[in-house]
């Protein structure tokens, strides 16, 4: 069964990749407003933007909101 | 469609279909005399098409509106109209290979149009076609909803959709031409499989950079599903279709791995795919057009994040339980047993998840039967990992492997789950993406949901029986210790199941021609509405066309 010296490594190294994916997400605050999270997707009918918090993206340029 | 695009971004995409024609073209000279040859002109045709469609518009004037100011919904467009058109092919395949089964003479005596043949363009056609389009197109709306943000790129989007499709029409013309490798779900020879290894990275790298885009600091519980579904049926597709081609002017090509080695990958691959993208990628979908449907948010949050890593650690590990009794070491059979037993949990905290976020809206799933796909898809679910659980317990695996049990085990989740989730979002999802207020006819929504839970049940029901009889006949001794009956008597016995099978098939594809009508009409007929508050909040754009009611 010398395909499993492939498969089982293989299979491992995904879950390693996946366990530190999900060590990612929680050292970088994903599940801290787990019910918020839930909410929002429904404020598509808001049209005021949300406030910029820590955003990833650099490009984005933040704007000012009317409120 | 082709307005969107600057004068600079459809010179690109010709040039891309320009070297699509050109490929095609080359495979067609050095292929010539073998099927290699004939998708050369498939894939010349196909990049033509393209090539030509853009070319027309090259003129145009480029877009004058901030297109940063809204979504990019015309390849989700695409995507769920070919979604639709795979749906109708693919099922009516399945209704066709499901009556030669009752009634050998619709073959009609044609090399092409044998079982062996066709069945594959069935199962490729639904999996590949119907269900690969739906997640794209719905993974490119709800990766950019929830994370607030457009995707990157005009051009490459199209790419990952019109070449996932030309894969599609590979394969599935490769199948009626006699290609294939012979391994179940990844049938295409190499040149197909090393282009879906193109699309699905540039695929993967859109989602990435999407999410990388996002104004919303929380990566939504649906995209960690639709990410695991991409990265994981990458590797997966890549292991399995290791071989050597046997020469490079043909599409024959030998697997890397020979014997119960080969069979190990297949089915770590295989079952894999039911994992990732059959379940994974569905259950993105449940999470987020349930929710938004039902206007409740998820029941347990957590438990769905908590559910996702279930899936994804404990999936991978199942394949082997395809491969029971055979000579796989018993090791490796029992560990995929037992992990096919654990998956129980993350899977019944998925669909336990999704029906009690409908907790406060059940008048909601009554009226509306869109909403109500979506619960009967939960519920079968639920009913399909608890069967699939219990078939990979060795000795249940038994009577069950290599009968009809699997077909109906696998119909149930893929009629009763898959088809009907993705044709409840699509439902969700039409009037969103076309600005339309609602379906062009509920009623037809109505019949399609009915027709479609007929034949469903009728389906599975007629499987179950038949699955079951063979099984306890093949198993039946005599008292001297000979076998009691002979395939044939299996076969006579099997027969009435077989043609309640391709009945309730039928009733399925009936609904699903519904469901095609019904979309396309509230594409044509059904007033616009004005355009609704559904845009990116931080962009570079204007305000939306709609201000704040203040």
């Amino acid at each position: 069964m010398t395909i499993l010296t492939l498969l089982i490594p293989l299979t491992l190294a995904m879950g390693a990749v996946g366990l530190s994916a999900f060590f990612w997400s929680l050292r970088s605050g994903q599940y801290e407003d787990l019910s918020g999270d839930a909410e929002r997707i429904f404020f598509d009918d808001d049209d005021a933007p949300l406030a910029p918090q820590s955003l990833p993206a650099p490009d984005a340029k933040t704007k000012e909101t009317t409120r | 469609m082709m307005s969107a695009l600057t004068r600079s971004e459809r010179g690109l995409a010709m040039l891309i279909a320009g070297a699509g024609v050109l490929i095609g073209l080359i495979m067609a000279a050095a292929g010539r005399g073998d099927p290699m040859g004939a998708h050369g002109w498939i894939v010349l045709a196909f990049c033509g098409v393209v090539f030509f469609v853009v070319g027309g518009a090259f003129e145009d004037p480029d877009p004058v509106e901030d297109r940063a100011a809204a979504y990019y919904d015309d390849p989700t467009k695409v995507g769920i109209v070919l979604a639709l058109f795979w749906a109708v092919v693919g099922m009516g395949m399945g209704v066709w290979v499901a009556a030669q089964l009752a009634w050998p003479d619709l073959r009609f005596d044609a090399a092409w149009s044998s079982f062996g043949r066709i069945r594959p363009v069935h199962t490729s056609g639904v999996i590949f076609g119907f269900g690969g389009n739906a997640l794209i197109a719905t993974s490119f709306h709800i990766m950019q909803r929830t994370c607030r943000a457009r995707m990157p790129g005009q051009i490459t989007p199209w790419f990952v959709l019109l070449g996932f499709n030309l894969f599609c029409i590979v394969a599935a013309s490769g199948y009626l031409m006699g290609v294939t490798q012979s391994k179940e779900y990844a049938e295409p020879e190499w040149y197909a499989d090393l282009w879906l290894v193109v699309v699905w990275v540039v695929y993967f790298l859109l989602y990435i950079r999407t999410l990388a885009r996002r104004n919303e600091p929380h990566i939504y519980v649906a995209n960690w599903y639709y990410l695991a579904f991409i990265l994981v049926v990458a590797v997966l597709h890549i292991v399995n279709n290791l071989a050597v081609p046997a020469s490079l002017t043909g599409a024959k090509s030998y697997s890397a791995f020979a014997g119960v080695q080969d069979a190990m990958t297949q089915w770590w691959y295989g079952h894999n795919a039911v994992a990732f993208f059959l379940t994974s990628g569905f259950l993105g979908m449940l999470y987020y057009f349930l929710p938004k449907r039902a206007e409740r948010p998820i029941y347990s949050y957590r438990l769905s994040i908590l559910s996702f890593w279930g899936i994804v650690f404990f999936y991978i590990w199942a394949g082997s339980h395809h491969l029971h009794y055979t000579a796989l070491p018993h090791w490796v059979q029992t560990l995929g047993m037992t992990f096919s037993v654990m998956l129980l949990v993350p899977s019944w905290a998925s669909a336990g998840n999704a029906l009690m976020t409908l907790n406060g809206a059940w008048h909601k799933v009554r009226d509306d039967a869109t909403l109500r796909f979506m619960m009967v898809a939960a519920v079968f679910y639920g009913l399909s990992t608890f069967e699939g659980s219990f078939m990979a317990i060795r000795p249940v695996n038994g009577l069950s492997h290599y009968t009809d049990w699997t077909v109906g085990h696998v119909h149930a989740g893929a009629m009763g789950w898959v088809a009907l989730i993705s044709f409840g979002s699509i439902y969700a999802l039409a009037p969103v993406l076309w600005r339309r207020e609602t379906m062009y006819s509920w009623k037809a929504v109505e019949w399609h949901f009915w027709l479609a839970l007929a034949g469903t049940v009728i389906y599975v029901f007629a499987m179950w029986n038949s699955g079951i009889t063979q099984g306890l006949m093949w198993r039946t001794y005599t008292e001297s210790g000979t076998l009691k009956f002979s395939f044939t008597d299996t076969l006579v016995a099997m027969r009435p199941y077989y043609v309640a099978r391709a009945f309730g098939g039928l009733l399925f594809l009936i609904g699903a021609c519904i469901g095609a009508w019904n979309v396309a009409m509230t594409i044509r007929r059904m007033p616009s509405e004005t355009p609704e508050l559904d845009y990116p909040t931080l962009s570079e754009a204007t305000e939306p066309a709609v201000p704040a009611a203040e």
